[in-house]
């Protein structure tokens, strides 16, 4: 008997081809697959990452859906995985496998307004998304990025941001929880930001990643500005092992955060998301 | 005689070597049950002479003890402490093997071959525990090879329950102590010999080389009535329980029951369903060579549901919560069928005899 077939948990090596450091704890990684070809994921799914010898982790994906040709994942050091990843060179491999989920709905949203609310590095699994909708501009109506940061040098991609703010076709709107005495812009939780805002409530789809707390408070003041439960996505995070259903881990009331997530329309998951320690 | 599916025979007890023999012929190893460390364990068997032949168990909350039968039946307890789950889906199992080459890494081919697994004395709760992790490792999107790499084989010689255990409520899961299908051969203890039937045609075959005889009436009522015998369990599951649950993710019960739950795990160690896992990445020295090996895992651990920043369920109340809920209640969602199939392991091997249909009761009442 040779391999196994079609192993899901089996990773495939793929060449580092470029490291940036985007915060003093935060990394970008460029990856291309070493046997060749293309990634192809959709905006919202994420990646099992193996280091060889030390562990695997899910992160994210954080690049342009519509490029194919270099996988790129944003990942915090946190951990020993995620620490050791951090320590990787240029043209030393790491182990993928992926991608896994349930995408942002972005092509669902066209025709409506579209509200990205991030927190921290939330944004990093909404930048696909952020990419697509750039991509279709023309799809959508109103395009708004909120982004809260807890303070102005943990703001993640602000040059993008930059760009993304000198559009005249997308509103961006950036806060931080502490303000450095060089910082003039806003100051406060993200929600702040939803009232000053510029959509169509009845006729909004709203993507919402960040910190469980954010992401609480997040909905609720999206659900109180008049969008409906149901066109607002949330991104989930669990311990995963495997990222296919089968180390359980993930799970999360009936639902295994890895496949029937990580992206959840907020009406499905309404009655279990403020129960404790579920 | 030929036998054909469904059509019950007789065999003599001594005609089970023969049975074991073909089996291991056809490059089955055998498992079932023997004596073995003060408990019934499922171990590789090459004769009827490896059986626990006059054993029993006596088994309450907390409690599990082989006691001497007055006879010599083989299958004479209700089930082993351990169920088949570590066979197909083991305590250990490595997914790959890697090594360094350059700047990277290749994963390196698995040259290892499964085991054509037999299981000889497989009861029915057994059977439909296998049937619920089939569902878990093959769930629509992905298919584990590991698990499927021993199971799609395996040859099922199942023995039908002559007794219920102390703490067995398969009767109310529906899962037991008969089966209907899903079986190779299917087998019923009646003094010194055995009601066979064959439940495919690979089992069939066997049955043939056998010397079977046709079963008599008395035969047969003989089996009905052993299995309705086999029916009387003191413990059942309450009616309802799923939506019940459900609907009760947040209840006092769930405090109560935490003043109890030391969160030791037993309770999904021996559970024939339980299939959670973490992995282990292993390395040489010099770190050329590494492996990853999926272990047994329990949602009983803190570390289980660890995320930066810390656990998800830190309370012995969530933990308990999240592992009965599971087994009762999201499982049915999830896969279509409850994730308990009445064996009563939880119960016999808690340290504090935690019974999982009192607490379901607890929490419906």
């Amino acid at each position: 008997m040779g391999a196994l077939p079609m192993d899901p948990m089996q990773p495939r090596p793929f060449r580092i081809e470029k490291v940036r450091k985007e915060l003093a704890d935060t990394f970008t990684l460029e990856l291309v697959p070493e046997e060749g070809g293309e990634f192809r994921f959709a905006a919202g799914q994420f990646n099992m990452l193996y280091v060889m010898g030390v562990g695997e982790v899910p992160i994210s994906i954080s690049g342009d859906p519509g490029d194919g040709a270099r996988l790129i994942h944003t990942t915090r050091a946190v951990g020993a995985v995620t620490a050791a990843m951090g320590n990787l060179k240029v043209g030393e491999a790491l182990g993928v496998r992926g991608p896994y989920g349930n995408p942002w709905p972005v092509e669902a949203a066209y025709g409506s307004d579209l509200v990205i609310m991030a927190g921290g590095v939330g944004l990093a699994p909404l930048r696909p998304a952020i990419y697509q909708a750039l991509a279709n501009r023309e799809r959508f109506g109103k395009l708004v990025i909120l982004y809260g940061a807890r303070s102005p040098s943990e703001i993640l991609y602000p040059k993008e941001l930059e760009k993304w703010r000198g559009r005249f076709d997308t509103e961006v709107q950036v806060t931080v929880d502490r303000a450095a005495e060089h910082w003039s812009g806003n100051v406060g939780v993200v929600t702040k930001l939803v009232k000053r805002a510029s959509f169509d409530p009845l006729h909004t789809v709203a993507f919402v990643c960040g910190p469980e707390i954010m992401m609480r408070y997040g909905v609720q003041t999206l659900t109180g500005a008049g969008i409906d439960p149901s066109n607002i996505f949330v991104s989930m995070e669990r311990n995963m092992k495997c990222g296919v259903g089968f180390c359980g881990h993930c799970q999360w009331g009936t639902n295994f955060v890895c496949k029937d997530g990580p992206v959840f329309p907020f009406d499905q998951i309404a009655d279990i998301f403020s129960i404790r320690e579920l | 005689m030929s036998a054909m599916p469904g059509e019950k025979a007789v065999i003599d007890r001594e005609r089970l070597n023969d049975l074991i023999s073909i089996l291991n012929r056809q490059g089955y190893t055998v498992i079932g049950p023997t004596m073995g460390e003060g408990a019934i364990l499922y171990d590789v068997v090459t004769g009827i002479g490896d059986l626990p032949a006059g054993w029993g168990d006596e088994e309450e909350g907390g409690r599990y003890r082989p006691v001497r039968r007055s006879d010599q039946a083989l299958f004479g307890y209700s089930k082993p402490a351990q169920g088949l789950k570590g066979h197909l889906h083991p305590a250990r199992q490595r997914l790959f093997a890697a090594e360094r080459a350059g700047n990277g890494f290749r994963v390196l081919k698995d040259e290892g071959k499964a085991p054509r697994y037999a299981f000889l004395g497989a009861r029915a709760c057994e059977l439909a525990a296998m049937r619920v992790q089939d569902k878990v490792f093959d769930n629509g999107a992905y298919r584990d090879p590991h698990y499927f790499a021993k199971r799609d084989d395996a040859f099922i010689a199942l023995v039908t329950c002559a007794q219920a255990g102390g703490t067995c409520f398969c009767a109310s899961m529906n899962s037991g102590p008969d089966a209907t299908e899903g079986f190779d051969l299917k087998l019923a203890e009646l003094g010194s010999t055995f009601l066979i039937e064959a439940g495919s045609e690979r089992g069939a075959a066997i049955l043939a080389q056998l010397s079977p005889r046709p079963a008599t009436d008395a035969d047969r009522q003989a089996g009905v009535a052993q299995i309705a015998k086999a029916r009387q369990q003191s413990r059942s599951m309450v009616e309802g329980v799923g939506p019940m649950m459900a609907a009760r993710l947040e209840h006092p019960h769930w405090d109560e029951v935490a003043k109890r739950c030391m969160t030791c795990g037993n309770c999904t160690m021996v559970c024939p369903t339980c299939f959670c896992t973490t992995v282990e990445d292993v390395t040489d020295l010099a770190g050329n060579n590494a492996e990853r090996w999926r272990k047994w895992d329990s949602c009983f651990s803190v570390d289980y549901s660890y995320i930066h920043g810390g656990a998800v369920r830190s309370q012995g109340a969530a933990r308990y919560r999240q592992w009965i809920t599971h087994k009762l209640s999201h499982w049915v969602s999830q896969f279509g069928v409850s994730g308990c199939v009445g064996c009563g392991r939880c119960i016999t091997w808690c340290p504090v005899g935690i019974d999982i249909t009192a607490e379901a009761k607890a929490l419906g009442g």
